[in-house]
């Protein structure tokens, strides 16, 4: 493993210019906003707030000083730990993060899960019957789902599932008048059902393609010839030797492409009101709550970070010939 | 026109696909279909009707009425005409974006360094969070969607440019020319442009269908086009209190519409990608 360690340094430097340079941007970014966050926070209640007590919250708030100090001044507190107070939620924002992150990542294990076994045992079938009608059709259905939205297709779900036939709850991740933690497992597993079974489409699409190009190519090879010499069918070869050599190339796709989840159980989340952080970043743009939305940003800068991380060892421990090349 | 000469010259119709020339026209042809149709089609058509509220799918109503009467299927042509509209001019921004950074990153060390950082800040957030953040910094709306889809595409592009535009750069033949006397901007014009140009179209047909299937996502989450204005995305919003009743019709029109756009747009892209890629090897 002698190969890690300059890996992980390198990565490293990486992220120690890249996470500064992101909080500037993202700083700069919410500080454009031209929604007011006092009024944002008054909302319905602007006939009992007077032009004093507004001054008194963006003092309280800092507003009135420059965007620079504020910065500085917001830097300080992160490089202490300290996030800031997220105002829809009233309380402090690492806090809503630790809370709600849990249940967002659930959902992207699980359709981390499910997209990689339905992506690449698609994509090995159709090389298996290049060609063919199958391999035709497992095309057009990898570009039909690129091109359909997450979020129709989860309505359409409920639609089918949760109100058609009635077999799956429509929304949130426990029965109505209980918390996650007080629901029985059997009941957490039925609300998981459809929510990950939307954000798996995310990530399907392009694994299939990519799994089958791949497969394409080694079937075509010396290697595959002569194994077909030999009598193997042409599936007992793809699902076979090709299996072992489409899988860690497609891990490390996967995996590369495991932050896109994350954008896309923004969407699934808001249509199952799903107790998660990708709910929490909707309610945080909705209602201008630009500290929770700065720890939402920074929070997934370091799972979209991870996520590669993690492929590039994958592509390393699947691949030898890595090794040897530069960090 | 001649963006689809050169195109149409090039080693299209792969493994028995059809010329992209006709995709092409079909893509272009479907989006030319719903500005002219939403264009032409009678304003009350998209008024609200308490007399036929929540009607299925029938011979008065093509694809049923939503929870208010309003007829679905007039609202999804709208909306429709909303998202191509804003997708057209999100994706031009994108890869005229795309274009000028990918060229100044071929050119200059200093400029390389810029974008190469810039790329690795777009990508190093979740495409949609990102969406999110520069929709909510220009305030939401439609100028918040086109800014918010104009500013996150362009790093594939970028790439795909800067890579074509660096080696046309280098190549012997660029040297000759330069060795023959010729101008920099002659050699622009006359060897670099048509290297570049399908590049460019086959970009922005494959960030179109992205830029509609975004837009429509920050409309859903409320903050995308204005919830008064027809837009796809606003509507699967409303759609998600009606499927509960059993009204699909009011979520299955406007989804399908979106689908049938972004999908025309996705293969004209495909056809048009396997054409420009350069030949095995880069990505």
């Amino acid at each position: 493993m002698s190969w890690l360690r300059p890996l992980l340094l390198g990565r490293l430097v990486r992220l120690a210019w890249l996470l500064p340079l992101a909080a500037i941007g993202l700083f700069t970014l919410i500080s454009l906003a031209p929604i007011d966050p006092v009024q944002a926070y008054v909302g319905d209640r602007t006939s009992l707030v007077g032009p004093e007590q507004r001054e008194a919250i963006a003092a309280a708030w800092g507003l009135d000083r420059p965007a620079t100090e504020r910065f500085g001044h917001w830097l300080g507190d992160v490089l202490r730990g300290d996030l800031g107070r997220s105002l829809t939620y009233d309380m402090p924002v690492a806090e809503v993060i630790a809370r709600r992150f849990p249940a967002s990542l659930v959902l992207i294990a699980g359709a981390f899960a499910v997209s990689f076994v339905v992506g690449t045992t698609l994509g090995i079938a159709a090389a298996a019957a290049r060609g063919g009608p199958a391999d035709r059709i497992i095309r057009t259905l990898a570009v039909a789902l690129s091109a359909s939205p997450g979020f129709w297709i989860a309505i359409l779900l409920i639609a089918l599932f949760a109100v058609g036939l009635g077999w799956l709850p429509s929304c949130c991740a426990a029965p109505p008048g209980l918390t996650a933690g007080e629901a029985g497992w059997s009941d957490r597993a039925r609300h998981l059902v459809l929510p990950v079974a939307t954000l798996s489409v995310v990530g399907t699409a392009p694994l299939i393609l990519h799994t089958r190009q791949r497969l394409v190519a080694f079937l075509d090879s010396p290697a595959a010839l002569h194994l077909r010499a030999h009598g193997l069918s042409w599936q007992r070869i793809a699902f076979g030797a090709g299996l072992r050599h489409a899988l860690g190339p497609a891990l490390t796709l996967h995996l590369a492409g495991a932050g896109e989840l994350f954008g896309g159980s923004v969407l699934a989340e808001t249509v199952f009101a799903w107790p998660g952080l990708g709910q929490a970043t909707v309610r945080a743009a909705t209602g201008a709550d630009a500290p929770l939305l700065m720890g939402i940003g920074l929070t997934t800068l370091l799972f979209v970070f991870c996520g590669n991380l993690l492929a590039d060892i994958a592509a390393r421990l699947a691949d030898p010939r890595l090794r040897q090349g530069p960090a | 026109m001649t963006a689809l000469e050169i195109l149409s010259r090039g080693p299209g119709g792969t493994r028995g696909g059809r010329h992209p020339l006709w995709r092409g026209a079909g893509a272009a042809g479907l989006v030319l279909l719903i500005l002219a149709a939403a264009a032409l089609m009678p304003e009350p058509w998209l008024d609200v009707n308490a007399q036929a509220v929540g009607r299925a799918p029938g011979p008065a109503h093509a694809l049923g009425t939503d929870s208010l009467g309003r007829d679905v299927a007039a609202r999804t042509l709208a909306a429709l005409a909303m998202s191509v509209k804003i997708g057209l001019l999100a994706a031009t921004a994108s890869t005229a974006i795309a274009l000028i950074l990918g060229l100044a990153a071929a050119l200059g060390r200093v400029a390389d360094h810029v974008v190469g950082v810039l790329t690795e800040l777009v990508l190093g957030l979740p495409h949609f969070v990102l969406l999110i953040m520069v929709a909510f910094a220009t305030g939401a709306g439609a100028t918040g969607v086109i800014f918010a889809v104009a500013l996150t595409h362009w790093p594939r592009l970028a790439r795909v440019l800067r890579h074509e535009a660096q080696t046309v750069a280098a190549s012997d033949y660029v040297a000759t020319s330069r060795a023959l006397g010729r101008s920099r901007p002659w050699i622009a014009r006359h060897h670099l442009a048509p290297h570049l140009l399908p590049q460019v179209v086959a970009g922005f047909v494959l960030i179109f269908p992205h830029a509609i299937l975004h837009e429509a996502g920050l409309s859903f989450i409320g903050l995308g086009i204005e919830p008064h204005l027809p837009s796809i995305g606003v509507m699967l919003s409303d759609s998600l209190r009606e499927i509960v009743a059993g009204h699909w019709w009011v979520a299955a029109a406007p989804g399908a519409g979106l689908v049938i756009v972004a999908l025309s747009f996705e293969r004209f892209g495909e056809v048009l990608r396997a054409a420009t890629a350069p030949p095995e090897g880069t990505p």
